[in-house]
């Protein structure tokens, strides 16, 4: 479980994060919305340690992320950034493995990590994983860094916009397999844009705007008046009708929600 | 790919004692080797033992640890700096390795003995690297990239500032000669002045290995891996003094050679893989065996007047650069 406790963060003479507040828990895929600009990344980086905080505690499992030590952190914490860097040619299995680097394994031991197979075909990337990285499409590319962190075995994920770049199959098998990953008992922590897929996966929404938490709350019980507030246009909520998925299991049950102008 | 790693690390090891034994068995004086070497060995200073004992064998260990680092180091900022145009002279300590040197010829202090020259690039090198080492402060990669390229055209100026003031074209010319880089008539005190450095040196380079394999996945992502990139005991921090002592230390003895660095990462990155750490001691040992085999070029090809080894390695490294140049327009690759 993560808890961040009146999270501040400065960079010169601005605020990027303003006294945050929120509990990500175990077992859950918590999903940060907000537009862009509000602080969802900057609290995600001073979640995974990339960025020191002005004032304000992270609490990993009931630790400070500050005491912790740097190998214990990156065997606790899972990051996947926003940006996908460009990938030199070597082969899908090898680059995953690099997941494996926080236990001190040695290359070819790596490479055949029952943790970096699973995670592998977790990720449908298994019939890819001896191509080279380099001729991965863009999609394919997010599906690898998402591999390489799941292959380091973290009880915490923190994915910044991990399915802005996939078609909406691959975005929908992502979800679910980050709400599986949540069923096992895992944080997930997630910065989403698609408020169909986090009002549908996510456990818990946590709201931000202007560089602080607004509100955090079940996939239910937003409504359209807070998402005015936050987004400053207007959204409509499905009930019924046809929606591009499956409706089944999911935490918010048959209530989407859908921008439809300012 | 182990088995590849060892198949490759084994035939550049054989290289290297094959060019090894060529490079102390063959010159313009015939001798019998062993009873040269055993005359050497007890200590005894006839012609043939003083040929082989001071003269081939400080070429041939200077050819080894000077090429090995000038490949290690290109290997290792390439991977750091993921810049495919990385090489040991960006950081601009080879150019004040070569400025230290170039005030010692110009200060006349050469003449004082020996250990003076390499002593005063040494020096350069040591300030070159304080220097770089300030500019930085905290900053990361770019500002590194940055603060090589103005200190390096520093010390490029300053150089051209001695050269144009010293006061004889006889001067003018040994510095110029020198610059060129060359293995001929260094002594076993050459190989003493150079062996800490490249030795401190390399290892710290070495030790960065794995945060090079975690950067292919991007700054943030490597530092959530557990590696710490900023700092005094930082990647950054090794990887700078790493390659400022090691190639600092050779560029004070053997003057500025280009190329090694540049060209011996990318030789070798089609068999080692694109995996940085799997490149690190193919680098050391390619690098080796190529200055090894350029100082054998120099010396067959010498008549008249020896070739600068550090021209042989230009002619060779630059038609090899052109080459990789048009694979990677075909390929569009990284």
């Amino acid at each position: 479980m993560l808890t961040v406790t009146e999270l501040s963060c400065r960079h010169g003479e601005n605020t990027l994060l303003r006294s945050a507040s929120a509990t990500f828990p175990a077992g859950c895929v918590t999903g940060l919305i907000g537009p862009n600009g509000a602080g969802k990344s900057t609290l995600l980086r001073l979640m995974a340690g990339l960025s020191v905080p002005s004032s304000g505690t992270v609490l990993a499992e009931g630790r400070a992320l500050s005491t912790l030590t740097a190998q214990k952190r990156a065997r606790m914490l899972a990051y996947m950034p926003q940006d996908i860097p460009p990938f030199p040619p070597m082969p899908v299995r090898e680059i995953a493995s690099l997941g494996r680097l926080p236990y001190g394994e040695g290359a070819t031991r790596a490479e055949y990590h029952p943790a970096v197979e699973r995670a592998l075909a977790l990720t449908g990337l298994q019939a890819l994983a001896g191509r080279t990285a380099d001729q991965l499409s863009g999609g394919e590319r997010a599906r690898l860094m998402l591999a390489r962190a799941l292959s380091t075995e973290t009880p915490v994920l923190l994915a910044d916009e991990a399915v802005a770049a996939l078609d909406p199959a691959h975005a929908l098998a992502v979800m679910h397999l980050l709400r599986n990953l949540a069923a096992e008992g895992r944080c997930i922590v997630l910065v989403i844009h698609d408020l169909l897929l986090a009002t549908r996966f996510c456990d818990q929404l946590v709201l931000m705007k202007d560089g602080e938490t607004v509100t955090s709350l079940p996939p239910s019980d937003l409504r359209e008046n807070i998402l005015r507030s936050v987004y400053g246009v207007t959204t409509r909520r499905i009930e019924q009708g046809w929606v591009p998925w499956d409706l089944a299991k999911t935490p918010a049950g048959e209530h989407f929600h859908q921008i439809v102008g300012t | 790919m182990k088995t590849r790693a060892l198949v490759l690390n084994g035939v550049l090891a054989g290289c290297i004692v094959g060019l090894s034994a060529l490079s102390l068995l063959w010159g313009e004086h015939a001798f019998s080797f062993t009873q040269a070497l055993l005359e050497w060995l007890a200590g005894q200073h006839t012609a043939e033992a003083v040929i082989l004992g001071e003269l081939r064998l400080p070429r041939m260990l200077l050819a080894i640890l000077v090429g090995g680092t000038l490949g290690l180091s290109g290997a290792v900022l390439q991977g750091y700096l993921r810049n495919p145009l990385a090489d040991p002279g960006l950081l601009g300590v080879s150019g004040g390795a070569a400025l230290g040197a170039v005030c010692v010829f110009y200060t006349g202090l050469a003449q004082l003995g020996l250990a003076v020259l390499p002593l005063g690039g040494l020096t350069g090198a040591l300030v070159a690297a304080v220097l770089l080492v300030m500019l930085v402060g905290r900053g990361g990669a770019l500002v590194l990239l940055l603060a090589g390229a103005a200190l390096s055209s520093f010390t490029a100026a300053l150089t051209a500032m001695v050269l144009n003031l010293v006061p004889s074209p006889y001067a003018s010319f040994e510095i110029m000669r020198w610059l060129m880089g060359s293995l001929t008539d260094r002594t076993v005190l050459d190989v003493l002045l150079v062996l800490p450095g490249v030795g401190i040196g390399c290892v710290l380079m070495a030790s960065s290995a794995r945060a090079l394999d975690a950067l292919i996945m991007g700054e943030d992502v490597a530092t959530t891996l557990g590696f710490r990139f900023k700092g005094v005991t930082g990647v950054q921090m090794r990887i700078v003094m790493g390659t400022s002592l090691a190639v600092g230390s050779c560029v004070a003895v053997s003057g500025a050679i280009g190329f090694v660095g540049l060209v011996v990462p990318h030789l070798l990155r089609g068999l080692a893989g694109h995996r940085p750490s799997r490149l690190l001691l193919p680098a050391f040992l390619g690098g080796a065996t190529l200055l090894l085999g350029a100082d054998i070029v120099v010396r067959l090809a010498a008549t008249h007047k020896e070739l600068q080894i550090g021209v042989v390695t230009a002619l060779i490294g630059a038609p090899v650069f052109f080459h990789r140049v048009i694979q990677f327009r075909k390929r569009g690759g990284f």
